[in-house]
Order: structure tokens, then C-alpha cells, then sequence
């Protein structure tokens, strides 16, 4: 053991003299996992609360019965089911309005709750009798205490002025839900005897057949292994794991040329550790433990950072699926010891995979000196040859998955691929560019500059290609918000056509309010709209009725539209479908798409399709009054209005004095237009971040790279300094070497850049989120990249550079001098 | 209050298992929670006049009430059956009857078969008010989910038949038709039935005098049963007085026409209180006292981590009554919210003959 | 030569053959070679006569084809790579002409890691070593601050640390001027003697050969 130790510690000499190195090498694990670890522990804290909310009482874990209308139905039908053998327990949904807020009430029957719903409340002996007695109890998660600003034991007022039963903490809850008994859900939402759905237990003996029991008014929803949040958030997942791994892999670059230098320093050190008695195998376990130890210790480091990049971004991260998809992740961060164990297993792995090369040369280092390696020039040349066909190869894959492809993975590997591709083609691309140089330059200086450049890409070559990787991704993520910010906005235009949006608690109200509004001659139009919702090819879709109105054939934006496809509308016989949807059931114009409502399934054509960003759900637009016919039982409580600009303050604080309306319930157009831009905005904060993390560290790389580098290049300097280069020229002319290159790297990342954004744009949006955007290049943010690049190259060469200008004549006789 | 204090029968399994779900912390604590008193709930007084059809229906005014069969049943082969059919009514609280969801009574069912090489139970729960389970007296019906307990066509209230029976589980079913032309038996001191030396009681009436016929089916396999099937009623208001840890109870068809109804309720004092009622040929009740007993556990059957005593010795010399009793599945085990015993037996010696036994708190 | 001193080498017969863009060079034919405790005894021989080849045979760095040799009573062909760097640690000093110090290592963790890593580190010699090879106002410098007559110095007391059986040295004055090599040779020959340890070392140098006990010469593969 003291043996193992006595060796680590001559191996590790090394570092406390090249601290630098360890640093490169330090900084390059604590990117790697720093960012991996954080963008996994923002998606095991989204799956945490997903899987609360799927198993909250029947969500998509548990199969169920609904209404085929969507709607509520007698709790008869619970009994008449129970009465034929189905394990069924009713459970009535609806929301109610606290404080303003609006929330998800449950109400559950805890009796007859199958077992297996999830980690349904452990509600015990006291606890069920006092959850059913009135006034019985509102369970809620922790994080809703502290959201409602309440304690335990409150009573809040909700809707309709009806008190809750006292709040009670269950932690097994998601925040957002509140649970009561179904007796008690029938009072509060004002719907008694009425049920939502019926979960299904999994126990039972024979059961009457479905039809027997409740005719054609339930439909058997079958459960998803997945939630309905999961495979909705999905592609935002598989998003942010994208820019993990990519930041992963960056930081593996920068630890595999970190230990590469390090190890070709420490080549006499194993050596002389050989002769002195170290066997090939104990120096190889103590090598491998040394890495480890250094991944350990880098890896707890960055999982720190990790725990911190996460923890600044989740806020961002929980509003942009909270705005998106409706996901409630609660604010807090909270990790599980797998999490760390995780992290620095993928830490230490990724330091061995890094590593693999320079281990595999220890493995075979032989004890004597062999003859220096020649023609290194030719063995490099032929190096490159090989690596230049197999990046054709792994474009020619990238290309392959283009076009057979038809997932949101594939989309991801046809981007992978594509940069893998790139990244091992950069060298090739570079050592073609320079020889070209090389050969057009006459001064001999020129020549020497170029061939020298050559030289230099080898130990280049790494941090290079984690420069053209990080800003190709950010050429590409940035080229598409840009699209989707411009896009979104102009559709958001079109889309918020009413000047203002109300949703009345009740139709009754919302027929006084109409009522009290055909009075007001500022108010130039009155438009009702309504939503149904049903379920199509296995998923749920959305229909909403347009009035017939000038309004919305004005200013409705339609991708692509029949001749007279309003008029078609309001025959009640055709419809507009969302782009989400024609792709998911791949239907275009003049097909047809049945919609199951109460009285019948209602054939609809379809006259049009229209952008719907940022809806999960598919998205059908009838005329309402058709819509109102179809499902008669749906609220209708929303009214837009047209109002002048000027009368929209007065009438809006009208309506607030005379219905009690909150800004919840009664917003103007430019309020909500702003509250769809602020989660819009939201939304790409998070890549934004993530992306200016991967510059960062692709920057890191560079720095370190020149760093190490710039050492090793001193033997090739003395001689130019010995015949009479000053040290001023010669730093101007490393630095320019330094820039040269990393221009023509910048360079080939921009278009490999807009690559990456068409793909994007065509392939992962699509696939992602159903919606295709038009695509379009901004000249002045590839210029202002390009600046940041020269920047990050210029800084990163600098400090070489100047070691370089204050170099001690001195030393570089010395090196001169040395024949090493 | 102590000698106003009741228990009954099977109150225990009811109680605890209604309120536990399933929670096996939650079971500890209702089981020390059930000796307090049934307040504001009616009290079981002895001199109670029997009306039926009234009596057959619930009486939500006493905390715990219950419906039970036991059919000793054979198919043509002569392969023993059992079968059991139970409901069970709690009230969670006192006072008049809420309307809906708020009803304050639970019910919880269980249903059994057993077979000489298996056991099969199953056990369901409701809430009263909205019509998934309850009992109406007329016309006669005892439901929860799909299983049922309703009087045929010209059901007599005085002996409770033709009635027919059928509940289901996951692995077995049974739809049996009982009938009878003999009176119901009040148990006890007409009806009033003492369970202890302090008095606790329950209002207890029977029909033993069943024949029973219909079907059995087990995996899928119906097979045609015909047999004897005893009726057990009993409602109160206090579970359970906190030294008592269990009972062993016995119902006997002796033959056609002679029945006995016996049990044991042990105390943690080591005095247990034995107890019964000898049916006579001519349907005459008649009490048999604690001292004219001997009731003698003899092998033990070892069942999820308990020993439980399932062959017996009983012994009433007052009578000329010595007989041993064996189960025809020893592994008759109710694996429910709260766990029992419960099977069908056969004895011999002075007497033989088949019955039902249930033992609980082991 | 002292007369019944134990025998610490014994090598007989070896032979060692070099393949080289497909021509097989046979360096060593045969080569029969003794050295006893205490002896101190000088190779040389023209280069590239094979005389770093038989050093490196006997200190287990390389194979040799055929013939035997024996340090003390191990024989070395019995050995894997684990044993031959056990011996190597254990019971043998190097000292090579390029130094082979550790760069990253200061003058006293040189001195002494291969003693400690051989688990035979004794405070008590290894202070005689820094004194009596003069390197007492050294032992916080690193390599690169030494100059190379200093750093031959420092490479002997490493290898001298673990009281080997043989100390073998290749060319170990080469890269010294000769005043210089003159006196690290005389302290190695002084340490060598306090040790009791056997001497081999290779040179071209007949003058510095002479000035060791025994001398022998390397000649078309062997020993004349």
C-alpha cells in the first residue's frame, strides 16, 4: 500500500510543478460534469414532479373511464359500474379560484381508491374519518403552503365565496392540486352528483361488459407507461440533455489534451519509474487511480457547480414548462443521493474514456528509450487521411438519418452526426487550407508562418474542434430562437384579435355581462368563444368555436386555406385544423377528420390549417354556434370584445366594479400579449444560458490548449529568435498564427452553423413540437458571433503571447542550448 | 357505564378494518382505540321485541351491525365446499342519517370459498348515501357492488327465505338459493346476547335451518353444490372492552334438525367467557351458561406467522355432548384489512356433523 | 578480487540478436562474465559492440535469446516482468548517462524514492549519502537547477539508497567533462567499497576503465 502511495505521490510531483496543466485538467473534468449534472438535475427534478402528477389520483398511470363528451357525468354510473363487478372509484374534477389564483381540485372517494393509484395519500385511521367528515380537509403538497402564503389548518375562501375545508400537507402531492372529498369537490365546484371520471383498480373478478352498463356515454382510457406530461415535455427534455452531453463532450476535449501533454511530459518520469523497479502493471493501476482520484475530486467540484447552474437555472426552467405544458415543478431544488453517486460515475468514466489514448500509449511504453519516432510529418499526414474519410462517413450516417428518419431522436442524431462529422473533418479542412497558404506565400518568413501553423494543429486540433462544435450550436440555437421570437410575435399579432378577454365564473354571469355590455356603444363587437375537448387518435385535442365574425376573418392568420374557407366554417361542416395536428394525423386540406361529440361523431373537412405555437395539445377551430350545437354542455363563459382603444381602461375597470372580475379572468389584448412574449422569452432563457456555458467552456479549451502548448513551442521559437526575430515580432506573430486559425474555425462554423439551425428548424422542431417555422439567416448575429469568437481566440492567445514578449533572453538561450 | 359496555361479534374485524384500509400502523391504534365508548349511539338493552320485517333491515342508530352466512355445501361427487357471505355495517359517527357522500355509515364485504386443497376470499368497501351498498328490509336486499343478498318471490319475513346469495372475487364465484320453511331463532336470552360477565351484549337473532343449493365456481369451473347454510344477525354499539384479545366461535348443524351455536371470547385475565345456544328439534332456543362448557383447543395450525388452534374439543355434559372437531382446510385464512380465520368444519364423537368455525385476535 | 567474496552476477553463454529491417544483427554471442561482492569491474568496447544491450539484459530491462544470468542466487530467465522490476527495485542501482532524475522531484524525494518504493528506506544511510556525495546545500533544488555533474551525483546515491547487490552503470560520466567525471567516478568507486556492493560499468573510456579493479572488453559479441 505504501508502495502504491509513494509511487502516486512522485506521480503526482508532476502536477505541483506544471499547475497549469492540473488546472486545464481540473477545469475540464468541472465543466464536463459540472453542466451534465446540472442539466440532469433539472430533468430528474421535471420527472420527480411529472410522476407525482401522473400518480395524483388517476393520472395517465391509471386506466379510467370518461365521458365521450369530455364532460361530467351522474355518479349513478359509478354505482351502476361497482354494482357490475368494476372496481371503480369516482373522482370529480374541476378548479377553483384562490386569492385570484387559479388551481386543480380533486375530489376523490379515498373508500373505494384502488390501492395502486400511485402513492395515493396515506390517509390513516383518523385521517380517512376526518378527510370524509365534514368539514373534512384539503390535502395539498408542502410547496402550496408557502405559495398560498397560508398555514396549516386554513380555511381558504374560493370561488363562489365558499370556504375550503382546512388545508392539510400531504407530501406525496403536487403543487397546484388540491384534494378533497368528492362530496365535498361536488359543493365547491357546484356540480352534485356529478363525477369526472372513474379510475379503474386493477383488482376485480368478471365484469359486465362496458357497453351493458353506461351505453356509448364512457369511453375506457387505457393507462400510458409514460405520463401525459412526460411525453409532452419530452422533446424540452431531450433538448436540455442535448446541450449537456454537447457541454460534456467539450470539457472531455479539453481533459483529453490536458492528460495527453501531460502525459508525453511524464514519459522519462514512467520510465525512470520502470528502471527503478515500478512493474508495468502497478504503474498502470496507479496511473488509472491517480485519474480517478483527480476525476473524484473534479467531479464532486462540478457537481457542486452542477448543483448551482441548476438551481439558478430551474426557475427559468419550471416557467417555461410551466408556460408550455402546464407542468408545476416546484421551485425548490431538491436531489437524490443517486444524483451525486451519478455524477461522479459519469465523471470518472468520461476522465477513463478521455484518457483512453494516453493510457493505452503508458500500457505499451516501453522501458528503453526507442529510436525517436520519424517521419512524424508523414505518420500525421496519414492520420488525417484516415480521419477525413471517416468524418465523410459520419456525415454520409448524418445524411442518411436525414432522409430515412422520422423521429425527434433521429432528428438529434442527424445533429450529432452532423457535428461529430464536422468536428473530425475541421483538421483536414485546416491542414488543406494552411499547405494552400503555404504554397502561395513567398517570403520565407510567410512560409515558416504557415508550415510552423501546420506544425501547431495537432496539439490544436482538439480545442479547435470544441470551438467550431460550440459555436455551430450557437449559430444554430440562436438562428432559431431568432426565427421563433420574430415568428411568434407576428403570429401572436394576428392570433390576440379581440381587444379584450374575459372568462366569466359562470354562463349565467357571463350572460349578465353580455347583458350589461350590448349597452355600451364603445363596445363595437361582442365575440363568444368556447372549448371542447375530445379525444383523437389516442390523444386529446382541443376545439374551439370562432364567431362568425369580420374580426377573425380579417385577422386570423391561416398557413394554408380552401377557397372560402370561412364561409365553409360557418356551415358548421368544416373546420381549421393547428399544424400540430395535420402532422400528427397527417391530414392537409379537403381531408376529413372525425370529431366524437355527444349526439354522434361530427365529420368535419378540413378548410385550413393555422399555426398554433406553444400548444401541446392539437387544436381544432369550428364556427361556435356549430360548436354549441355539437356539445351542448360546454361553459360558455368567455367573450372576446372589440372595443375602441381609447374606452378599453374605463370599460375594463367597469366590468371589475360591476362583476367582480380579477386580472385572472379579464385581461386587455396588450396584457396578455405581454404575458405570452414574458413565457415565450422564458422558454429560450434556459438554452440561452446553456449555450453561452458551452462558448464558455469551448473558450476554456482553446486557453488551455494554446497554454500547454505554448511550452512545447518554445524550442521551435529560440532558433527564429537566435537569428535575429525580435521577441515583440515573435509574440505578434504566435498571436497572429493563433488568430488565423481560429478565424478559418469560425469561419466554417457559421455555415456549418446555419446547417445546424435548418436542422433545427426542419427536423427537431417539427418532430419536437409539431410546428415548422419559416427559416431565416441574420447577417448581424453571425457578425456579432464572430467578433465574440476573435474575442474568446484573441484572449485565450494572449496570455501566451506575453509570456512569450517577457521572456527572458536568457532562457531562451537556455532552451537554445538544450538538445532535450 | 361499564356494564352499559357491549361487544359482539366479529365487531372487532369490522371496526378495525374499516378504519385501517390497510394501514398496519393505523390497525395497532384502533385496536386500542375500540374500548371507548359507543357514545351517542343506541345501547343494547336486554327485553327487546323482535320486528320483522323491520329487524332484517339496518339500524344506523348502533355503531356496528352485520349479515352473515355460512353454507356447509357438497357437490354430487360428495367433494366438501364452504362458503361465506358477509356484510358489515359501521356508523362513523352518531346522529341523524346524512343525505350523499356525507352518510356517515361504511360498509365493508367479504366473501369466501373454501375447498378441502384452497381458500379463496375477496373483500370490498363502501360508503353509504349513494346507493353502492346497504340493506333494505322490503323488499329484502343486503348489497355492496356486485354482490347480493335478496329475498325471492314470496319471502316470508319470519324465516327469511327463499333468499338468494352471490358474490364474486377474483378467483371464484357463487350464486347459492337458501330456503326454509322453519322460524328464525332468537340467540341469547331472546335476542339479547351477553358477551361478557360486565354485560356487553348485542341484539343477535339466526336462521340455521338453510338448505342450501346452487353453484360454486373456481377458476373458471362451476360445479352444482347442494347443502346446509346458517344466517347470523347482529348489531350493537360498542366494539370491544380493552381486556378482551379475540374469540372462538362455533356454529353447528348437529343434524336436520338440532343446531348449537358456542363461543369463547378470551380475556388477557385468562377468564374467558364461554357462551351459546342449543337449537332444539322443535326450534326452542335455549341458553347454555359459561360453566356447562369445556371448550379445549387441540392441534395448531401454523398460518402467516401465527398459531392458530384449528382442531377442537367441546364439551357440554349437561347435554351429553362430547365431540372433536377438524377443519376441512386448515389454512382457512381470511387474509383481509384485519386477518381471521374462518372455515368450515366437521366433528364427531356424541355428535356429528359439519359447521363453521371463526377465530379471531391470534 | 577478493577470494571467496560471494559471487553477485554470474553470466554464461548469453546471447542476444537484433532484427532490423529484416537483417537479424546478433549483438551478443555468448557472453561468459562473473562479478563477485565488492568488486568493482569496467566494460568497454566499441560502440555499438553490445555493451548497453548486456547492461540492459542484466538489469532485466530486456530478454536475452538463450544462456543464463544469475544475480545472487536468482536466475533471471525464471522471472515475469512483475519479479525482474521486484529485482530491479530490490537488489539492483542504474545510473545512466542522461541522469534520469524525475524532474518534478526535488534533490531529497529523488535521492529517496526508490528506497522508499522498495519499502528499504533507511534515514540513517541516507544521510551518509548526502554527505559524502556533497549534496547537503542541494536538497530543496530541482533537477533543471543542478548542474550535470550534480545531478550523475544524485542519480548514484538513488541508486546506491537501497544498498543493492550490484550497481550497474551505463556511460555515466558521458555527459561530464573530465575533471568532473573523474570525481563522481572516484566517489561512486568509494561508495561502492563502503557498500560492499558489486560494480558493472559500461564505457568507451579506457582511461576512466582503468581505474577500476577488473577490465573487460566487448568484442564481436563477446567477452575477450
Amino acid at each position: 500500500m505504501s508502495r502504491t502511495l509513494w509511487i502516486l505521490a512522485v506521480l503526482l510531483s508532476h502536477w505541483r510543478r506544471h499547475p497549469m496543466q492540473l488546472a486545464t485538467l481540473l477545469i475540464g473534468l468541472i465543466s464536463a460534469t459540472a453542466l451534465w449534472s446540472g442539466v440532469q438535475a433539472l430533468n430528474q427534478q421535471a420527472r420527480d414532479s411529472y410522476d407525482r402528477a401522473a400518480a395524483t389520483f388517476g393520472g395517465a398511470r391509471t386506466a379510467m373511464l370518461v365521458a365521450r363528451d369530455g364532460t361530467t357525468f351522474p355518479q349513478q354510473l359509478f354505482v351502476d359500474f361497482r354494482r357490475a363487478g368494476w372496481p371503480v372509484s369516482p373522482v370529480l374534477e374541476g378548479r377553483v379560484q384562490i386569492g385570484g389564483r387559479s388551481f386543480r381540485l380533486l375530489g376523490i372517494e379515498p373508500v373505494t381508491l384502488p390501492a395502486e393509484v400511485g402513492n395515493a395519500p396515506a390517509i390513516g385511521r383518523a385521517g380517512l374519518q376526518s378527510f370524509m367528515t365534514p368539514p373534512g380537509e384539503t390535502l395539498v403538497a408542502p410547496e402550496m403552503l408557502s405559495d398560498l402564503d397560508l398555514p396549516q389548518g386554513a380555511r381558504p375562501a374560493a370561488t363562489s365565496s365558499m370556504v375550503l375545508p382546512p388545508l392539510r400537507v400531504q407530501p406525496q402531492l403536487v403543487p397546484g392540486v388540491l384534494v378533497v372529498d368528492i362530496g365535498i369537490a361536488q359543493r365547491l365546484l357546484d356540480r352534485p352528483d356529478q363525477v369526472s371520471r372513474l379510475l379503474i383498480g386493477k383488482s376485480g373478478a368478471g365484469r359486465a361488459a362496458l357497453e351493458t352498463i353506461a351505453g356509448d356515454r364512457l369511453r375506457l382510457v387505457e393507462p400510458t407507461a409514460e405520463s401525459d406530461l412526460e411525453r409532452l415535455t419530452d422533446s424540452f427534455h431531450l433538448n436540455l440533455t442535448a446541450f449537456g452531453l454537447l457541454s460534456f463532450f467539450v470539457g472531455l476535449f479539453i481533459v483529453n489534451s490536458a492528460i495527453g501533454l501531460a502525459f508525453e511530459q511524464r514519459r522519462p518520469m514512467l520510465r525512470t519509474l520502470r528502471a527503478c523497479g515500478v512493474s508495468a502493471r502497478m504503474l498502470n493501476t496507479v496511473l488509472v487511480l491517480e485519474l480517478v482520484s483527480l476525476a473524484l475530486l473534479a467531479g464532486a467540484v462540478g457537481l457542486v457547480c452542477g448543483y448551482f447552474i441548476a438551481a439558478s437555472l430551474l426557475p427559468d426552467v419550471a416557467a417555461s414548462l410551466r408556460g408550455l405544458y402546464g407542468a408545476q415543478i416546484p421551485g425548490e431544488l431538491t436531489l437524490k443521493p443517486e444524483w451525486w453517486i451519478a455524477g461522479l460515475v459519469i465523471g470518472v468514466i468520461g476522465a477513463l474514456a478521455a484518457a483512453t489514448a494516453s493510457f493505452a500509449k503508458a500500457i505499451r511504453l516501453p522501458v528503453l528509450a526507442a529510436a525517436q519516432p520519424q517521419a512524424w510529418q508523414q505518420a500525421q499526414h496519414r492520420w488525417l487521411i484516415w480521419q477525413g474519410a471517416f468524418a465523410l462517413v459520419v456525415l454520409a450516417v448524418a445524411a442518411g438519418f436525414l432522409w430515412f428518419g422520422d423521429s425527434l431522436i433521429s432528428g438529434f442524431a442527424v445533429l450529432a452526426a452532423l457535428l461529430l462529422g464536422a468536428a473530425l473533418g475541421l483538421p483536414v479542412i485546416l491542414e488543406w487550407v494552411l499547405s494552400l497558404s503555404q504554397r502561395s506565400a513567398g517570403r520565407p518568413l510567410a512560409v515558416w508562418f504557415w508550415a510552423d501553423s501546420r506544425q501547431q494543429l495537432s496539439g490544436l486540433s482538439l480545442a479547435l474542434m470544441a470551438l467550431l462544435l460550440a459555436l455551430a450550436v450557437n449559430v444554430g440555437v440562436g438562428t432559431m430562437v431568432e426565427s421563433f421570437s420574430r415568428t411568434f410575435t407576428s403570429w401572436l399579432d394576428g392570433r390576440l384579435a379581440a381587444d379584450v378577454y374575459i372568462n366569466a365564473s359562470s354562463d349565467a354571469q357571463a350572460a349578465e355581462i353580455k347583458a350589461w355590455l350590448g349597452e355600451r356603444p364603445e363596445v363595437e363587437a361582442i365575440l363568444p368563444g368556447g372549448r371542447a375537448e375530445a379525444q383523437i387518435g389516442g390523444a386529446p385535442v382541443e376545439i374551439l368555436g370562432l364567431a362568425d365574425h369580420a374580426t377573425y376573418r380579417d385577422r386570423w392568420p391561416l398557413l394554408q386555406s380552401s377557397a372560402n374557407a370561412w364561409d365553409r366554417l360557418h356551415r358548421g361542416d368544416a373546420g381549421f385544423i393547428s399544424e400540430q395536428l395535420s402532422r400528427r394525423l397527417k391530414l392537409t386540406l379537403g381531408d376529413r377528420i372525425d370529431v366524437p361529440a355527444s349526439g354522434g361523431n361530427w365529420t368535419l373537412e378540413v378548410v385550413g390549417i393555422y399555426a398554433d405555437y406553444g400548444n401541446p395539445k392539437g387544436q381544432i377551430a369550428v364556427n361556435f354556434a356549430a360548436l354549441t350545437r355539437r356539445f351542448p354542455g360546454i361553459p360558455l363563459t368567455r367573450l372576446g370584445l372589440r372595443v375602441a382603444p381609447a374606452a378599453i381602461p374605463a370599460l375594463i375597470s367597469g366590468l371589475q366594479d360591476k362583476f367582480g372580475l380579477d386580472g385572472n379572468n379579464l385581461l386587455d389584448q396588450a396584457t396578455l400579449k405581454a404575458e405570452s412574449t414574458r413565457i415565450f422569452n422564458r422558454t429560450f432563457a434556459v438554452t440561452s444560458a446553456l449555450n453561452a456555458f458551452t462558448l464558455g467552456v469551448a473558450g476554456i479549451a482553446l486557453l488551455t490548449s494554446l497554454l500547454t502548448l505554448s511550452n512545447s513551442r518554445l524550442p521551435q521559437l529560440a532558433p527564429l529568435w537566435a537569428i535575429g526575430i525580435t521577441r515583440r515580432r515573435l509574440a505578434v506573430i504566435e498571436l497572429l498564427k493563433t488568430l488565423s486559425v481560429a478565424l478559418i474555425t469560425t469561419l466554417l462554423a457559421l455555415p456549418l452553423g446555419l446547417l445546424v439551425a435548418w436542422c433545427l428548424i426542419a427536423v427537431v422542431n417539427v418532430k419536437a413540437f409539431g410546428w415548422r417555422l419559416p427559416f431565416n439567416v441574420f447577417p448581424l448575429q453571425l457578425l456579432e458571433l464572430l467578433g465574440v469568437a476573435m474575442a474568446a481566440a484573441l484572449l485565450a492567445a494572449l496570455l501566451p503571447v506575453i509570456k512569450l514578449a517577457r521572456m527572458q533572453p536568457t532562457s531562451l538561450i537556455k532552451i537554445f542550448a538544450d538538445e532535450r | 357505564m361499564n356494564d352499559k359496555r357491549l361487544i359482539s361479534r366479529r365487531a372487532f374485524a369490522s371496526s378495525v378494518a374499516l378504519l385501517g384500509l390497510g394501514r398496519r400502523s393505523a390497525l395497532a391504534q384502533s385496536f386500542a382505540g375500540l374500548g371507548i365508548d359507543g357514545e351517542g349511539f343506541a345501547t343494547v338493552m336486554p327485553g327487546k321485541v323482535f320486528a320483522f320485517p323491520a329487524d332484517h333491515g339496518p339500524h344506523p342508530d348502533y355503531r356496528i351491525e352485520w349479515w352473515y352466512v355460512t353454507a356447509n355445501l357438497a357437490d354430487s361427487k360428495g367433494t366438501a365446499y364452504g362458503a361465506q357471505w358477509t356484510l358489515f355495517r359501521q356508523a362513523m359517527r352518531a346522529g341523524a342519517q346524512a343525505q350523499g357522500w356525507a352518510n356517515q355509515q361504511i360498509w365493508m364485504g367479504h366473501a369466501a370459498v373454501t375447498r378441502a386443497d384452497t381458500h379463496r376470499y375477496s373483500e370490498t368497501f363502501a360508503r353509504g348515501g349513494v346507493g353502492q351498498a346497504g340493506v333494505e328490509a322490503e323488499p329484502y336486499r343486503a348489497w355492496i357492488d356486485s354482490w347480493e343478498m335478496r329475498g325471492l318471490d314470496a319471502m316470508s319475513d319470519t324465516t327469511l327465505a327463499p333468499l338468494e346469495i352471490k358474490a364474486s372475487g377474483a378467483d371464484f364465484r357463487y350464486l347459492l338459493r337458501l330456503d326454509t320453511d322453519r322460524a328464525l331463532v332468537l340467540e341469547g336470552d331472546a335476542g339479547y346476547s351477553r358477551k361478557s360477565e360486565r354485560g356487553q351484549a348485542s341484539y343477535y337473532y339466526s336462521q340455521p335451518y338453510f338448505r342450501a343449493s346452487g353453484s360454486v365456481t373456481l377458476d373458471g369451473m362451476p360445479v352444482q353444490v347442494t347443502g346446509q347454510a346458517w344466517m347470523d344477525r347482529e348489531w350493537s354499539s360498542q366494539p370491544l372492552a380493552s381486556d378482551q384479545t379475540g374469540w372462538d366461535w362455533f356454529s353447528l348443524h348437529l343434524n336436520d334438525r338440532e343446531k348449537l351455536m358456542l363461543y369463547r371470547m378470551r380475556q388477557s385475565d385468562g377468564h374467558d367467557y364461554l357462551s351459546g345456544n342449543w337449537i332444539s328439534k322443535e326450534g326452542k332456543s335455549e341458553q347454555i351458561f359459561p360453566a356447562d362448557i369445556k371448550m379445549m383447543p387441540m392441534a395448531s395450525t401454523d398460518i402467516a406467522g401465527r398459531k392458530l388452534p384449528t382442531s377442537w374439543r367441546i364439551e357440554i355434559p349437561a347435554r351429553g355432548m362430547a365431540i372433536e372437531s377438524i377443519p376441512l382446510n386448515a389454512k382457512s385464512w381470511m387474509g383481509t384489512s384485519f386477518p381471521y380465520w374462518e372455515g368450515p368444519i366437521s366433528f364427531s364423537g356424541s355428535h356429528t356433523g359439519l359447521g363453521y368455525l371463526e377465530m379471531t385476535g391470534y | 578480487m577478493t577470494p571467496g567474496n560471494a559471487t553477485v552476477l554470474s553470466v554464461r553463454n548469453l546471447a542476444k540478436t537484433y532484427r532490423s529491417a529484416g537483417e537479424q544483427i546478433a549483438v551478443l554471442r555468448g557472453v561468459d562474465l562473473s562479478i563477485a561482492a565488492g568488486e568493482r569491474v569496467a566494460l568497454t568496447g566499441e560502440s555499438g559492440s553490445g555493451k548497453s544491450t548486456l547492461l540492459h539484459l542484466i538489469a532485466g530491462l530486456d530478454r536475452a535469446d538463450s544462456g543464463e544470468i544469475r544475480l545472487a542466487d536468482t536466475l533471471l530467465s525464471d522471472l515475469a516482468d512483475a519479479g525482474r522490476a521486484a529485482l530491479r527495485r530490490d537488489r539492483l542501482g542504474l545510473v545512466f548517462q542522461q541522469f534520469n532524475l524525475i524532474p518534478s522531484l526535488d534533490v531529497r524525494d529523488n535521492l529517496a524514492f526508490q528506497s522508499r518504493i522498495a519499502g528499504r528506506h533507511d534515514a540513517g544511510w541516507h544521510a551518509e549519502l548526502v554527505e559524502r556525495l556533497g549534496l547537503g546545500d542541494l536538497l530543496g533544488r530541482y533537477p533543471e537547477q543542478l548542474s550535470g555533474g550534480q545531478q550523475q551525483k544524485v542519480a548514484i546515491g538513488r541508486a546506491l539508497a537501497v544498498k543493492p547487490l550490484l550497481l550497474l552503470a551505463d556511460e555515466p560520466t558521458g555527459n561530464l567533462d573530465e575533471a568532473t567525471a573523474d570525481a563522481v567516478l572516484a566517489l561512486t568507486r568509494d561508495l561502492v567499497a563502503r557498500t560492499g556492493c558489486g560494480f558493472l560499468m559500461v564505457t568507451h573510456s579506457t582511461r576512466l576503465a582503468a581505474t577500476l579493479d577488473r577490465q573487460l572488453h566487448l568484442s564481436a559479441g563477446v567477452i575477450a
